[in-house]
């Protein structure tokens, strides 16, 4: 069993979990939080196949690792504009239940 | 080498920068300044690739691929960047205030989405790299995501996660499908990828890349069975938002199918793969259709139809993928004619919706009686652009559905002809139920109010323009196969 392989299959094991957790959770912050997973996972892969591509005395193919890099960026953002997003809402649900109680208090 | 190609991704991104800088009303005008610009740099692209008839290729740096990024504007690519730039401009005119009046249509940050939406949209349609695809497509996301939620309500909020959760797990897909691919050939270059095809067969891990890739951009482009997010988080946007979102941003997934299946994928995979996908645009036509039909407000209406309509991209691959050349290229004309035609009328009813919602201050259907009489320009546009969806001439929508009825019958895939036929007669019924309601005299007193004109006479342009594309001529244009095979004689320098 070579050292790529271990990571491929760890990336595999951490992809599935991810999607798991996407698909099943009920709340979206389980399913941000799954689509990381998964994201590191899918990640964790193409470092494989980087250390896989090695050669001309690199430890591993340059282009996926900068690509990884980029990918974690993009991943990031992405989680924080959910989280964001699943902020705001629970900003806009107070408001929405403030709101409904002062109805029901004044008639 | 052509720098007209990376101008129409870098203008509309810088374009957006001096906006944060601009007070609301300044901001406006600049962004509107801007699209302009954008889409002159996008059309004077596709005019590039028509006088010259050869696709426009530009490699950042100056550095061919593998090493280097190429943006390649071919026909396909080059028709669907002026009709998406033309319908952003369009909506950038909707949406700003009215001439002299001091009220804010939409807050200053929609027109740096516009901008940023258009970026995207040419960066997505140009590039020729796996990962700078997935770049594109989280850039189109991130722009989009917002628009679903300007005005900040709970429901907007609840439509936007669940799209950007859809979304997202499109991409990791998309992503997981582009790293399988460079594990097995080392380049992310479409070109190159399809080149290395060409001696080997591909291996499985290649089918399954691929089928990761497309389940992602299904996922992105809310493709049947996919499409549970599309319905609310389009019919609930603020109007203009709808606009872009359901005629231009669902267009890019979509092309990006195209691409994978056409120019990624040889021959043998895509005639394996083609029955699926029609498969799901079978399902998208008379199902979402169906649900379109049952819908109460104008707005979710015009919502199901997009999911809807996305479904005739999918029975475009198994008659694209035949031997034929002419009834390929039939097929392949009516599939491209369909997402411009869609795009213009899908625009003009959405424009047209939002109009008579703030006409009649509501948009349910019950209400809609005599609503041709205070908002006659808004109903003509939503009647004339329902005209493409239903495939009457003369339209866009008609020639479309000619070329992939003529091209199912001749193959004699005689399913594929009936669901076209099907889903003429669904947005047949969805689009008059609104145009016929809106034309009964109301009861009573009936609605008031008077519609902004020269807003609902920007709707009524787009409607035209998707009735002015019925009248390219019934055949394969040529246009559309400027640069459709990918060699490597226009990859390299």
């Amino acid at each position: 069993m070579t050292e790529a392989l271990i990571y491929g299959l760890a990336g595999a094991a951490l992809a599935g979990c991810g999607t798991y957790g996407l698909l099943t959770a009920t709340h979206a912050l389980g399913r941000i939080l799954g689509f990381n997973i998964l994201g590191g996972g899918v990640f964790l892969i193409f470092g494989a196949i980087a250390r896989r591509g090695a050669g001309a005395g690199f430890g591993g193919d340059p282009v996926p690792q900068g690509l990884i890099i980029t990918g974690i960026v993009v991943a990031f953002c992405a989680t924080a504009l959910a989280v964001a997003l699943l902020l705001r809402l629970r900003t806009a649900l107070a408001v929405e239940a403030q709101a409904g109680h002062e109805e029901e208090t004044q008639p | 080498m052509n720098a007209l190609t990376i101008l129409a991704v870098t203008v509309p991104f810088l374009g957006l920068v001096p906006l944060f800088l601009l007070g609301p009303r300044a901001g406006e005008r600049a962004g509107l300044l801007m699209l302009a610009v954008a889409a002159g740099v996008s059309l004077a692209v596709g005019l590039c690739v028509v006088r010259t008839g050869q696709p426009q290729v530009y490699f950042s740096g100056g550095i061919a691929p593998p090493l280097g990024i190429a943006l390649r504007a071919d026909g396909f690519a080059a028709a669907m960047m002026g009709v998406c730039a033309v319908v952003l401009l369009f909506t950038g005119f909707y949406a700003m205030r009215q001439p002299g009046g001091a009220e804010a249509r939409m807050p200053p940050a929609f027109f740096m989405l516009l901008l940023a939406l258009a970026g995207a949209l040419n960066l997505a349609f140009m590039a020729q790299d796996l990962f700078t695809l997935y770049v594109a497509l989280e850039l189109l996301t991130f722009a989009a995501v917002p628009l679903v939620c300007l005005d900040g309500k709970v429901e907007q909020l609840k439509a936007a996660l669940t799209y950007l959760l859809f979304a997202l797990f499109g991409s990791v897909l998309y992503l997981l499908g582009a790293v399988l691919i460079y594990g097995l050939y080392g380049t992310l270059d479409i070109g190159l990828v399809a080149a290395a095809l060409v001696p080997h067969p591909p291996e499985w891990t290649f089918a399954v890349a691929l089928a990761l890739i497309s389940a992602g951009l299904m996922a992105k482009a809310a493709l049947f069975p996919l499409y549970l997010w599309l319905p609310p988080a389009h019919a609930g946007a603020p109007p203009a938002a709808s606009v872009v979102l359901s005629a231009v941003v669902i267009k890019a997934p979509l092309f990006l199918l195209v691409r994978t299946w056409a120019d990624l994928a040889p021959d043998a995979l895509a005639v394996a793969a083609a029955p699926v996908l029609a498969v799901c645009g079978a399902g998208a036509i008379l199902f979402c259709g169906v649900l379109a039909l049952a819908q109460v407000r104008v707005k979710l209406l015009i919502a199901y139809s997009t999911a809807a309509q996305i479904g005739y991209l999918g029975l475009m691959f198994p008659l694209a993928a035949t031997g034929d050349a002419y009834l390929s290229a039939l097929a392949w004309t009516g599939g491209t004619l369909h997402l411009a035609s869609h795009a213009f009328s899908k625009a003009a009813m959405f424009m047209a919706a939002g109009l008579l919602a703030e006409t009649l201050g509501h948009d349910r259907l019950s209400g809609l009686r005599g609503a041709a009489r205070v908002a006659p320009l808004s109903i003509a546009a939503f009647g004339i652009g329902g005209l493409s969806l239903m495939g009457l001439p003369p339209s866009g929508g008609f020639v479309a559905k000619v070329m992939l009825l003529t091209s199912a019958l001749r193959q004699e895939i005689w399913w594929i002809a009936l669901v076209v036929l099907a889903g003429g007669l669904l947005a047949g019924g969805y689009v008059l139920r609104v145009v016929v309601l809106a034309l009964q005299r109301a009861e009573g007193e009936g609605p008031q109010g008077r519609e902004c004109r020269w807003r609902a006479a920007i709707a009524l342009m787009l409607a035209l323009g998707a009735v002015a594309l019925g009248f390219v001529p019934l055949a394969p244009l040529s246009f559309l196969s400027i640069g459709r095979h990918l060699s490597l004689e226009g990859l390299l320098p």
